[in-house]
């Protein structure tokens, strides 16, 4: 954002590893960029949301954007978020093609109730599906955000299992790691974990949170800034997969990228249609697609290919 | 059957690192402190280990340097309680805090430094710290999986924690420390120099508690650094020093049920359709059932060390 616009050094403050679970830190963190003049602030953690609105409405002329939450005012506090599961269906189709023992692990921070996690595994098992519906997705539940020793324990419980391709919603490489350890394979996820476990990485599922911020200064810099929440996606930028390292299967890459075509075109919305899950049920109808609103908070089944329990 | 070995295999590597922090807690607790910066000295460690193993490539030094950060951290908080007299609750808090956020501190300088925005471990280092392979030995069916194939660390968790247990029964110098924890005015009047031993016994514990980060580091988070690396398993020691009934011996079995407690949520042999918070919550409601048991009991060599957490002030004895 910063050289998209042509700002200076001094006209960014950063205020980083402010616990999002303590909302006095993250006032004080807020109070002091306000402090130092700073008229846009993105808050970048579910867990600030709560003490952001309410400095929205002390600061009515400071603009402030949340990421990954749901509040906001239609004034100076909006919310952004993105289509994240866009991607993930394309790093999908790189482990469905990758696998050989057709176990593909998954080491999830929150169980089923939790429609972000839940809406991008689904996408994921999604994606495995479309390049080969023999594959099964087993899922581990770390119950945590942030667990590096349950994200590595996870990730080596589906391996022993006989997982092949371990992807993650989680915050540490740790899963990649364990992944690379054993000579398996893995999809990482938020940065390019191939720097972490080059040998196991095939992809990463990556934001890029810039497009957003560069779209959304510039809307107040043109005075085009209308107080809406931002939902982006594979065509905004914001979201993304890695490029491919070498040993993906040969397939992949036209695969992956004949499907990105389709989503940024909107031939294809990733839940399209009438969708099977694993308990037998159905979701959506035929010629629909699931509308925002239930992506965001309403996605709490797995897909059809998802193994909840041990197989043994 | 294969599962099951795998399990008990995680299970070890799960407890490990709970081992050296229970161990390090229970060296200083034997001197009489109850010392909360575990976490924190366990983070110096993780850091220590992980910057030198990162720029020396020697595995060995690496862990040198995780024992003397963590042992640091020891002296910082023996300075301020027995030479200073600072409350021990407070001050172990406060030794957390620190222990993490200037680790943090340091990974984060080190991350802003590297090239690619990632800071991972040498080859040779990573080779020597993973799991070792012994011919033969090591491929023996299921036992060379359950006896054989861990990382050095377990071994030297092993070997430390029956060394320990013999010190504090069977020598001199362990029983002596034992008399300053249980009472430091009877020990002090029979000769024995209880600040010197105090002292001493806090770096011991604090280097014990470095190596369990630099666990941390190297086996569960496989040799990349991230921040916040211990992840509370500081904490978790603490309460383990509990359920091992401050026993070195019994810490051993201790760890190996405390991982296996938190690894058991992964392996779902029970198929039990129960929250996963349950699992969570697990170890610590085993911990306070030993608790009330052993307060059931009443039984002084399984209490905590009488003059634990008061400081020891000669003159008014």
């Amino acid at each position: 954002m910063q050289k998209n616009i042509g700002l200076e050094d001094s006209q960014i403050v950063r205020k980083n590893n402010i616990d999002d679970s303590d909302p006095t830190a993250t006032e004080t963190a807020i109070r002091e960029c306000i402090e130092e003049g700073c008229n846009v602030i993105f808050a970048t953690s579910w867990g600030y949301m709560e003490t952001v609105a309410a400095l929205a409405e002390e600061f009515p002329d400071i603009y402030f954007a949340h990421g990954t939450g749901y509040m906001s005012n239609g004034k100076n506090f909006t919310n952004y978020f993105g289509r994240i599961y866009q991607a993930r269906y394309l790093s999908g189709i790189a482990a469905g093609l990758k696998t050989q023992s057709n176990k593909i692990g998954y080491v999830a921070a929150q169980n089923k109730d939790n429609s972000e996690v839940t809406g991008g595994l689904d996408a994921f098992a999604m994606g495995i599906y479309s390049v080969n519906p023999d594959a099964k997705v087993y899922v581990r539940v770390t119950n945590s955000w942030y667990d590096p020793e349950g994200e590595s324990a996870a990730a080596k419980a589906l391996i022993a299992e006989g997982c092949d391709v371990i992807g993650q919603h989680c915050n540490t490489p740790n899963p990649q790691l364990a992944a690379e350890e054993a000579n398996v394979w893995g999809v990482g996820y938020n940065s390019d974990m191939i720097k972490d476990a080059p040998k196991a990485v095939l992809c990463s599922v990556l934001w890029d949170w810039g497009a957003y911020y560069t779209a959304y200064v510039q809307s107040i810099i043109d005075g085009s800034y209308d107080g809406s929440n931002y939902y982006g996606g594979l065509a905004e930028g914001l979201v993304d997969i890695s490029d491919l390292a070498d040993f993906n299967d040969p397939e992949a890459a036209a695969k992956i990228e004949e499907a990105k075509k389709s989503i940024i075109d909107g031939s294809f919305n990733v839940f399209d249609g009438v969708i099977e899950t694993n308990d037998g049920s159905t979701v959506g109808e035929e010629g629909g697609t699931l509308d925002d609103a239930t992506i965001t908070g309403g996605i709490n089944w797995y897909f059809k290919n998802i193994v909840e329990e041990s197989a043994q | 059957m294969s599962m099951f070995v795998k399990f008990l295999v995680a299970a070890v590597g799960s407890g490990t690192p709970l081992l050296f922090g229970t161990l390090g807690e229970i060296v200083n607790e034997k001197a009489g402190h109850l010392n909360l910066g575990v976490e924190g000295m366990m983070s110096l460690g993780a850091c220590a280990g992980f910057m030198v193993g990162y720029v020396s490539d020697n595995f060995l030094l690496a862990l040198l340097a995780a024992f003397a950060a963590g042992a640091l951290g020891g002296l910082l908080y023996a300075v301020l309680t027995v030479t200073f007299m600072a409350d021990q609750n407070v001050t172990g808090l406060t030794l957390t805090i620190f222990g993490i956020g200037l680790s943090n501190f340091i990974g984060i300088y080190m991350l802003g430094r590297s090239e690619t925005g990632s800071l991972k471990l040498p080859e040779t280092i990573t080779r020597q710290m993973r799991n070792i392979h012994i011919p033969k030995l090591s491929d023996l069916p299921v036992v060379g999986e359950l006896l054989f194939s861990y990382n050095p660390f377990v071994y030297l968790g092993i070997a430390l924690a029956i060394l320990l247990a013999f010190y504090f029964k069977r020598t001199k110098t362990g029983l002596n420390v034992r008399a300053i924890g249980e009472n430091p005015g009877a020990a002090a009047a029979a000769g024995i120099p209880v600040t010197k031993w105090k002292y001493l016994h806090l770096l011991l514990g604090g280097g014990i508690c470095g190596i369990g980060g630099a666990y941390c580091v190297m086996i569960i988070n496989g040799g990349v650094w991230i921040s916040n690396s211990v992840g509370g398993l500081g904490w978790i020691a603490v309460a383990l020093v509990i359920f091992a009934t401050w026993s070195p011996a019994k810490a051993l079995f201790g760890s190996l049920v405390f991982g296996a407690l938190r690894v058991l949520k992964y392996y779902n042999f029970f198929k039990l359709d129960i929250p996963i918070a349950i699992y969570d919550m697990l170890p610590f409601l085993v911990t306070a059932l030993v608790l009330v048991l052993t307060s059931i009991r009443q039984s002084r060599e399984k209490a905590q060390p009488a003059s634990c957490g008061v400081n020891y002030f000669r003159e008014e004895r």
